[in-house]
């Protein structure tokens, strides 16, 4: 497979692995090409199909200026397959087979796990896409809709890598997985995507800074742990898409931010310092931070769940396989394969919290959820800076992680986001207090009022400190096309 | 894991891991385990995994729904967790156990599946499973179970029987077999389907014959509802009738002892030997239907049955060393023909049905348990019609010949009946004495025509009905070096030959399960690729692959 840094545009489906050479995989992404292309126009974002959008496409996969931007017809996007490129001698990084080469094909044992974790990595992809189609009639600026679409495209691209990958190393299996992806639909009764959070309405616009925030962080922890991949196509494709996914981190940070510096901007310009004056608040026609506050409840929460059970044998299994690793493998200092170290883990047992030390390697699940924790964290104290520097007596906060919880070791119980256990009764009467309640969605539902004048923005959200690419202010990111 | 009390009584109030509900003709079987709740401690049952806490429970439930609910003519057997149908036996529990343990828990547990297929089959009690969410392993050897087996196509929800990719063993609870003996999958497809961890699910499922019908979730509910109903206008159960209650049954237990109304076990450790002594009835059979339905679980057929189950069971779980079990009766001839004969006379009403199938598969719990089993004939016994069948079930029957002076009991006899001769089909499918007669299908004739006679010693040695007869010269005497011959061999070998005696002739689903599979299953449990510290069965969970033997053996 050749390593180059350009990629090929030459053919129907831009790549940097040879696709030229290689008439099987080509064939199979050839057939797939055209559903895909359906899917994208039947479920990609509505009413901007025809639109130029300010796009980065990337032309090289060397992390040293690998894109460029353009004017682009989305369903004209160039997507392709790119892989980052292969490291010279790369030994396995972790599990049992650690410090043998990586493999560069699918050993046969592994082949049923690597096939279910790259299926249900591609199955997240083209599922955001399809819970964010509805936001572009309600984008508060050209510039946030140009970066909805650019985290739309490059989901899309994400759903081709894995289903290269698919094609490329799981033969008639995974071209029929492959196929699959295209058929579910998020939120869809009878074929809804694979998991709970991406099913889930993106309803308004805090909702789509929310789930790039908090969802697609998971996604991004996800993906560095595959990054450190024994199986190195797969670690290389995911090294690629990780370049991609700091943008959606960044959609979503910054856009919580800006919201939150248009709410205490109006609260301090109006002279309001108490931030549970929601009404007083909302007459300003911006987002109380309280709501704000419930909104993380519920995306936090919900995100937590992807992490899966606390304790989990398929998690281990994967790691001792040298198929997933963790979060910064490369960066941690130990053994790497974990037979005998052990990881605190917080169980529900008996109606109590308590503390249980269990074989590290069956908390893999919990130790990256914890990574992700972290991570997390860094954002809400940025946000959290902006409300103290307007001198407003109000911190936002992640809630416990036993809050809201519907799978693992909380799914049982109900807690405060104190993570005070309660029961089914105090939680029946809690809930419209900690998370988004039918008031709350109207409210903000009211406030999602498209604007399209270049350098114009909602009243709810501030303007961004930068331009994408370094664009002026005005700049006419979208070009609507009705 | 055998230290405490396995105790098999049980009802719904008590039920920690199943709910019953009831919508007219239809009920519904939930299973829904409660994590905290296993039966040993040191694991938890997740993903409504199972132990043998959780079978107790589900074979209390299919036999209430028999005896309790004549009215329900289709069981919807489901679960209570949004995600997952069933994970299978609990591995965690699985590596724990000993050995003696995790046979005696698969047993019980084939036991309880056969019991629900003697429902479809039997009672016009069809049971339909819904599957929604992941049914694994035993979860899906649960579901095999069923007559009619829907899944739910919601992309993820799957059938799978990952034991040997998973775990280096087998699906050794039936799964097995009844995908190529019951639903008649290819057995290349079978091979695939067994060594795929993941499963399969939706059209493919229907494809191969893993189940029924796959319906998408918008159509579930009423799909699996108006199965059910469909299912349930064939059935010839009344639905006016009013079921009987089955009240906690009375036991009680000294070091020695363990003693039931109709039956007493006197344990004997040192002998390694149990002594089950069966009481004929107290009272003559009804004259009615309806006073034997009003005598309820006190009607002497159905109250004996509870109680020989019960203690079959108790010692099996309770008192694995005792390897030799010796049968004994007391009571009168007469009046266990009696009811033999009500039975018989009133086989179609679906109480005496329940009754007659409930004796049944009572004899083959006898039947499969894996002690040496030896009955005694002797003076004042009533090894009569459906009793006598222990004499059958026996690896030895022997016979107390003429009278001692000075005992005033009726002569030892057996007397055959109807009973003998029909309702109580082994597992390979044909009655005890037409496999004791397999060559010898005269005998079996013969037999038939002494149907009411009282044999003495003589004629039952004479009709190839008992093993031995003995006079009181010599009874005592060869009795004790009998017995303690038979304790004194190897408990292993034993077991192998009996199992291989018993079951001569046809095999069945049924004879290949509990021979066949579980004979392999049972190897499989002792070799180290399952349950070595290395092993499958250890390291699952861990992360760590196991290590095999890669020898072929």
């Amino acid at each position: 497979m050749p390593d180059g840094m350009n990629i090929d545009y030459d053919g129907l489906i831009p790549n940097n692995v040879g696709l030229n050479a290689d008439a099987r995989v080509r064939k199979a992404l050839e057939t797939w090409h055209p559903g895909y292309i359906d899917w994208w126009k039947d479920m990609g974002p509505e009413g901007f199909q025809d639109s130029l959008v300010y796009l980065r496409t990337a032309i090289g996969v060397d992390p040293k200026g690998w894109a460029k931007f353009d004017y682009v017809k989305m369903p004209e996007y160039k997507w392709g397959i790119l892989l980052a490129p292969a490291v010279p001698d790369r030994k396995i990084p972790f599990g049992k087979h650690k410090g043998e080469p990586v493999w560069q094909e699918v050993p046969g044992e592994y082949r049923a796990m690597l096939r279910r974790l790259i299926t249900v990595q591609g199955d997240t992809e083209p599922a955001s896409v399809e819970q964010q189609r509805h936001l572009g009639t309600t984008a508060p600026s050209l510039y946030d809709l140009r970066n909805l679409f650019q985290v739309n495209v490059e989901e899309g691209r994400h759903l081709w890598s894995m289903v290269y990958l698919l094609h490329k190393y799981f033969g008639t299996e995974g071209r029929e997985e492959a196929e699959e992806l295209l058929a579910r639909r998020s939120g869809h009764q009878d074929t809804p995507r694979m998991l709970g959070a991406f099913n889930e309405a993106t309803p308004d616009w805090l909702s789509f800074f929310m789930f790039t925030f908090f969802t697609d962080r998971d996604g991004k922890m996800q993906l560095e742990a595959l990054a450190q991949s024994g199986f190195d196509p797969l670690s290389r494709t995911c090294r690629f898409m990780l370049t991609e996914e700091a943008h959606h981190m960044f959609v979503g940070d910054s856009g919580v931010q800006r919201v939150v510096e248009r709410t205490v901007e109006a609260m301090q310009q109006a002279g309001i310092t108490d931030a549970h004056d929601i009404a007083g608040v909302r007459k300003l026609g911006v987002i109380d931070l309280p709501t704000i506050q419930k909104k993380i409840n519920l995306h936090f929460s919900l995100t937590l769940d992807l992490f899966g059970n606390e304790i989990s044998t398929n998690a281990a299994n994967a790691f001792n396989a040298g198929i997933k690793g963790r979060y910064r493998e490369d960066k941690l200092e130990d053994d790497h394969q974990l037979l005998e170290a052990t990881y605190p883990v917080l169980r529900h047992v008996g109606g109590d919290f308590i503390t249980e030390d269990v074989p590290a390697l069956s908390a893999l699940n919990l130790r990256l959820r914890n990574d992700y924790v972290q991570d997390c964290n860094s954002g809400i104290t940025r946000w959290n800076r902006v409300i103290e520097k307007a001198g407003i007596d109000f911190r936002l906060a992640l809630p416990h992680v036993a809050f809201n919880r519907h799978i693992g070791e909380f799914a049982a119980i109900h807690t405060d986001i104190a993570g005070q256990i309660i029961d089914d009764a105090a939680w029946a009467k809690l809930q419209d207090h900690v998370l988004p309640n039918q008031g709350d969605a109207d409210y903000i539902t009211s406030l999602m009022v498209a604007v399209t004048e270049p350098g114009a923005f909602a009243g709810w959200i501030a303007a961004p400190r930068v331009g994408i690419d370094n664009k002026p202010g005005d700049f006419e990111y979208v070009q609507v096309v009705a | 894991m055998s230290a405490k009390l396995i105790d098999f009584r049980t009802e719904p109030s008590a039920y920690r891991h199943w709910k019953l509900e009831f919508d007219g003709n239809i009920a519904h079987l939930i299973m829904d385990v409660d994590s905290t709740a296993g039966l040993f401690d040191g694991y938890e049952l997740k993903l409504n995994s199972y132990d043998l806490g959780v079978d107790i429970e589900l074979n209390d439930a299919v036999q209430r729904l028999r005896f309790e609910h004549p009215e329900v003519q289709a069981v919807i057997f489901r679960s209570g967790k949004e995600n997952v149908f069933c994970a299978g036996a609990n591995i965690r529990m699985l590596s724990k156990a000993s050995h003696v343990h995790k046979v005696n828990f698969c047993k019980f547990t084939n036991e309880t599946r056969l019991a629900i297929e003697d429902a479809s089959a039997q009672s016009g009690q069809t049971y339909i499973c819904a599957i929604k969410g992941t049914a694994a392993g035993g979860g899906y050897e649960l579901a095999v179970t069923a007559d009619y087996i829907m899944l739910i196509d919601d992309r993820k929800s799957s059938v799978s029987l990952p034991e040997l990719p998973l775990l280096a063993v087998l699906p050794g609870t039936g799964g097995l077999t009844r995908v190529t003996d019951k639903r008649k999958v290819r057995r290349d497809l079978a091979d695939v389907f067994c060594t795929t961890e993941e499963g399969v699910r939706g059209k493919r499922a229907v494809q191969w014959r893993l189940v029924d019908e796959v319906l998408p979730p918008s159509a579930w509910v009423e799909g699996v509802s108006s199965r059910a109903r469909a299912l349930a206008e064939k059935s010839d159960r009344p639905r006016d009738a009013k079921g009987i209650a089955l009240p906690r049954l009375a036991r009680e237990i000294t070091p020695d002892t363990v003693t039931y109304r109709h039956v007493q076990v006197v344990l004997e450790p040192a002998r390694r030997r149990a002594t089950i002594t069966i009481h004929g009835p107290g009272n003559p059979a009804p004259d009615s239907v309806e006073a034997a339905q009003s005598l309820g679980a006190d009607f002497w057929p159905l109250a004996m049955a509870r109680d020989l189950d019960d203690a079959i069971l108790h010692l099996r779980l309770n008192e694995p060393e005792l390897g030799l079990l010796v049968f004994r009766s007391i009571g009168d001839v007469a009046s266990v023909l009696a009811h033999d004969e009500f039975l018989a006379a009133n086989a179609n009403h679906w109480l005496m049905r329940e009754i007659t199938h409930y004796l049944k598969r009572t004899l083959k719990r006898v039947d499969v348990t894996s002690r040496s089993l030896i009955t005694l004939i002797e003076p004042g016994s009533c090894f009569a019609g459906t009793l006598a069948e222990l004499a059958f079930a026996a690896d030895r029957a022997v016979m107390f010949a003429g009278s001692a002076i000075g005992d005033n009991r009726p002569p030892a006899a057996i007397t055959l009946g109807v009973m003998n001769f029909g309702p109580y089909k082994m597992g390979n499918g044909l009655t005890r004495l037409e496999t004791r007669f397999l060559g010898e299908a005269a005998s079996v004739v013969r037999a038939r025509s002494l149907v009411g006679t009282t044999l003495d010693a003589d004629a039952a040695m004479e009709a190839g009905l008992v093993t031995a007869s003995y006079d009181a010269t010599d009874w005592d005497d060869e009795i004790r070096i009998m017995l303690e011959e038979r304790a004194s061999f190897s408990p292993d070998s034993l077991t192998g030959l009996e199992a291989n005696l018993r079951f001569a002739g046809p095999e069945t689903m049924e004879t290949r399960i509990f021979g066949r599979l579980t004979a392999w299953q049972n190897w499989i449990f002792q070799r180290p690729n399952a349950v070595g510290v290395d092993g499958a069965l250890q390291r699952y969970g861990s992360g760590q692959q196991p290590v095999y033997d890669r020898n072929r053996v």
